[in-house]
């Protein structure tokens, strides 16, 4: 085992999440990827200690559920590799539903991913027999509003949160065969994530089924993309 | 018709862990479903995580998907949240691989390991849309077959199967799969008319039983008069089938992207076990012993860890340390594993100091805890179970244990073995306070003590398939008994639930008449028994008595000598003489030692003598 905390390469991939692994938990992601890694034959670098394990960080977690075209992995290496050599081996050993999209090296040192992450985008379809004149409106209202006071699950009890300041932009973007798609720019970090499906549940609309597609992280080195 | 993504989706937003249904992971297999010759579904009757840990399925899938034109996919009971949305949505259940609903298979083939995964079973069928009555179905449904170790004795089970497959699957499924296609190629796909005299062909197979061909006749005190087939030309026993050498591990096993139970890759190093435990019915119906050799076994680790990315392996076997080749397994394996940071796993220790440093070469860093089974406090009652340990050797093994570093032990005692007495139990007491100073001495107070103190459960084909469970009373006494002795810091006990233990035995030697039991008691909401938060032992006493039975003769009876059986037509290869031998010799107190040191004649030698022949080198043979 190359007993490397440190490790002597950072890679940052990102990767697209569909079909069967948008029902997995961030723990279950990370596993996948080392068990994927392991195959792949990539010489990660693992944490000292008694229960040595490679490092990976994640950006933001998927919530469960939903698709994505923007997840954020950074790994470290022990022994340097090519990022198209490791896209290439990564990508043969990618279960259904994992595409890796990009590979690139960033500085051994740079901060955390997930620290610098404050917003996400989200391509959200809407399956109900509301009109696009109601649905709108709902939202019309919805943004309308100085604060949306909802609940969740707090270290196992419901506590009041407000959505709205969560809410950076909505815009409705079409609607076909009963579906709607909605485009939804939401804060997300540790002072707090909106969540597509809050807002949804929010919009009171009746009978709903949707799709969430997260497509892009807004961290601190894209912050051009908040238009 | 296939389950669509944009469906699913819809459905899965509205359950708990909803990656138990979408299938698609890595290794599993996806083959092509107009072409496959014929269909079988593997069904675990318990939810994905626990299913997925099963070993026996694996080879199963493996082994049927290497063959061309054959097709296997699987499916797991839903939980209960996804059993309402598959209801509320008349959705029937669907496998995990193309999302076909079951009942479009031409076989469901399910496991049967826990008596209290039966309602599951029923529950499966009902959401597939299949009759549960083997006697209702017709040739448009599949053929609903079992194995697994509950086949032993699958009467409570006879009204819902066409057939159980007794013994180890590897051949005979291949069998029956073979024995299907030909009887289709014969008759056309799906052919409305010959159920019947399919089941008659295949009931030809060895180690297959159709229970709609046999009859029980009962004497007016309840007991079994006579169990005979009721054609000409059927087996009056049908002996369980094995295989002479063990098969390949599994080359591509499945590996799942949600959480399970056992969440390794497996290496089975050793089927059956010399030990000759009177209560353990996996030591007596795996017999005879086969050891896989070591370099195979390298090179099975070697393949499954490129294949899988599993970081950990378990060697699995009814007692690994057992295996004359494991010090050389592990060393070589860790040794060439060293660059990508191997766990190894033995599953089951015997109590000697051999294990403790087989112990220390597999966690030379992480000293998380071990596992030790005594199963009796008392010497007098671990000779009656024949375990074999004496408290020197247990009490050795376990200062070995903290003087190599580890703080945490975990025991398995069991409660109300045979001629158990309230002094058997105040002997755990005192071996669990012994061990706790012991540790003491030497780890200080981080020291731990897990106590596990399952009730024992009769099983078929044991010695002890003649005696009875004790009431609730004395079960519950002695329970309080032991809390009230090992009050200490330091030591965490567990005990079995009565209700839970009380279902298991009534199931486990139950005839065929307990079918409409299990049938009313699923009909009343049974599922899921083994979950405590499920668990509704209320429906399954309404089910008894309405069906005018009385459990106490099921449970709590004391078999005689020449009581027959509900399984006796099902032959283990195990002689009933030397079962009851056995039991004699417990109820005396004296021990059988390790088949190595001797034959006691079980029978399975001469049985299955048959398997042995035209091997050749590797075949199986007793110690």
């Amino acid at each position: 085992m190359t007993m490397l905390g440190e490790g002597v390469q950072r890679l940052r991939v990102t990767f697209g999440v569909d079909g069967p692994l948008r029902y997995i938990s961030v723990l279950d992601m990370g596993r996948l990827w080392e068990r994927l890694l392991r195959r792949a034959g990539v010489p990660l670098a693992y944490t000292q200690g008694f229960n040595p394990h490679p490092r990976l960080q994640f950006a933001s977690a998927l919530p469960v559920g939903y698709s994505s075209e923007c997840e954020l992995l950074d790994l470290w290496l022990a022994e340097r590799m090519e990022s198209a050599e490791f896209a290439a081996r990564a990508s043969d050993q990618a279960p259904q539903g994992l595409t890796i999209l990009q590979v690139e090296e960033v500085p051994l040192r740079a901060p955390a991913p997930q620290a610098l992450v404050h917003a996400a985008h989200y391509r959200v379809r809407l399956w109900t027999e509301a009109p696009r004149a109601e649905v709108e409106r709902a939202l019309g209202q919805l943004l309308a509003q100085p604060s949306i006071v909802r609940q969740r699950q707090k270290k196992g009890h419901l506590a009041d949160y407000d959505l709205r300041p969560l809410i950076q932009e909505i815009r409705y973007v079409s609607s076909a065969g009963g579906c709607h798609e909605l485009y939804m720019i939401l804060r997300a970090g540790a002072e707090g994530s909106g969540r597509p499906e809050e807002v949804l549940n929010a919009l009171g609309l009746q009978g709903t089924q949707y799709t969430i597609r997260r497509v892009r992280l807004i961290w601190g080195g894209n912050k051009e993309a908040l238009s | 018709m296939q389950l669509s993504d944009e469906r699913l989706h819809a459905f899965l937003c509205r359950v708990q862990k909803p990656a138990r249904y979408v299938g698609r992971e890595w290794n599993s297999v996806t083959k092509d479903w107009e072409t496959a010759a014929v269909k079988l579904a593997l069904c675990y009757p318990e939810t994905y995580e626990i299913g997925m840990s099963n070993l026996g399925l694996a080879i199963l899938y493996d082994l049927v998907n290497q063959r061309p034109e054959f097709l296997a996919e699987r499916a797991y009971a839903p939980w209960v949240d996804m059993e309402t949305v598959l209801r509320a949505e008349h959705l029937p259940l669907f496998s995990l691989e193309t999302r076909h609903p079951l009942r479009e298979f031409d076989i469901l083939g399910f496991s049967l390991q826990h008596e209290l995964n039966y309602t599951n079973v029923l529950n499966m069928l009902d959401l597939a849309g299949i009759p549960l009555l083997a006697c209702e179905r017709t040739a448009q449904d599949p053929l609903i077959i079992a194995g697994g170790s509950c086949t032993y004795n699958p009467e409570p089970l006879a009204d819902f199967f066409d057939l159980f497959v007794i013994g180890e699957g590897e051949d005979v499924l291949l069998e029956l799969l073979e024995a299907v296609q030909e009887w289709r190629d014969d008759r056309g796909p799906r052919a409305t008319r010959g159920r019947q005299e399919l089941s008659l062909r295949l009931a030809n197979i060895k180690g297959v039983y159709v229970p709609s061909l046999y009859q029980v006749h009962y004497n007016p005190d309840g007991m079994i008069a006579a169990i005979e087939p009721t054609t000409e030309g059927i087996p009056s026993r049908v002996r369980k089938r094995i295989v002479p050498i063990l098969g390949p591990v599994p080359k591509r096993p499945i590996v799942p992207a949600l959480q399970v139970v056992h969440d390794r890759g497996n290496v089975e190093i050793q089927r059956g076990c010399s030990r000759g435990c009177r209560f353990c019915q996996a030591g007596m119906i795996y017999r005879p012993i086969r050891e896989r050799p070591v370099a195979e076994t390298l090179r099975a680790i070697d393949d499954l860890l490129a294949c899988t990315g599993y970081s950990e392996v378990a060697l699995v076997s009814l007692s690994s340390s057992d295996h004359p080749g494991i010090g050389e397994i592990i060393s070589q394996a860790l040794a060439r594993h060293a660059e990508d940071g191997l766990a190894i796993s033995l599953p089951s220790l015997r109590i000697d100091s051999f294990s403790v440093h087989l112990a220390e070469m597999i966690q030379s860093a992480r000293k998380t805890g071990l596992t030790f089974a005594p199963e009796a406090g008392s010497q007098r009652l671990r000779d009656v179970i024949n375990k074999g340990v004496t408290e020197e050797d247990l009490l050795r093994t376990t200062q070995a244990a903290f003087a190599s570093g580890w703080n945490r032990i975990k025991l398995y005692f069991m409660l109300d073995l045979p001629t158990e007495s309230d002094e058997d139990i105040l002997e755990i007491a005192r071996l669990i306070r012994e061990i706790r100073a012991q540790g003491r001495a030497l780890r200080d107070r981080a020291v731990n003590i897990g106590v596990s103190v399952a009730t024992f459960v009769p099983k078929p084909h044991t010695p002890f398939q003649w005696t009875g469970l004790a009431s609730r009373e004395v079960v519950e006494r002695r329970q309080g008994l032991l809390r009230e002795q090992t009050r200490l810091r330091g030591v965490e006990l567990g005990w079995s639930d009565w209700e839970t233990t009380w279902l298991e035995a009534i199931l486990s030697r139950g005839d065929r008449r307990l079918g409409p039991v299990i049938y009313r008691a699923w009909c009343a909401g049974a599922r899921f028994d083994a979950w405590s938060e499920h668990f509704r032992p209320d429906l399954w006493r309404g089910a008894l008595a309405a069906e005018g039975l009385d459990p106490g003769f099921y449970a709590h009876r004391e078999r005689g000598e020449d009581e027959l059986f509900p399984w006796e037509h099902i032959d283990a290869g195990v002689a009933r003489r030397f079962l009851w031998r056995e039991y004699r010799r417990a109820c005396e107190g004296e021990l059988s030692p390790d088949c190595h040191a001797g034959c006691h004649d079980c029978g399975i030698l001469t049985t299955l003598a048959e398997e042995r022949t035209g091997v050749g080198k590797g075949a199986w043979g007793c110690p």
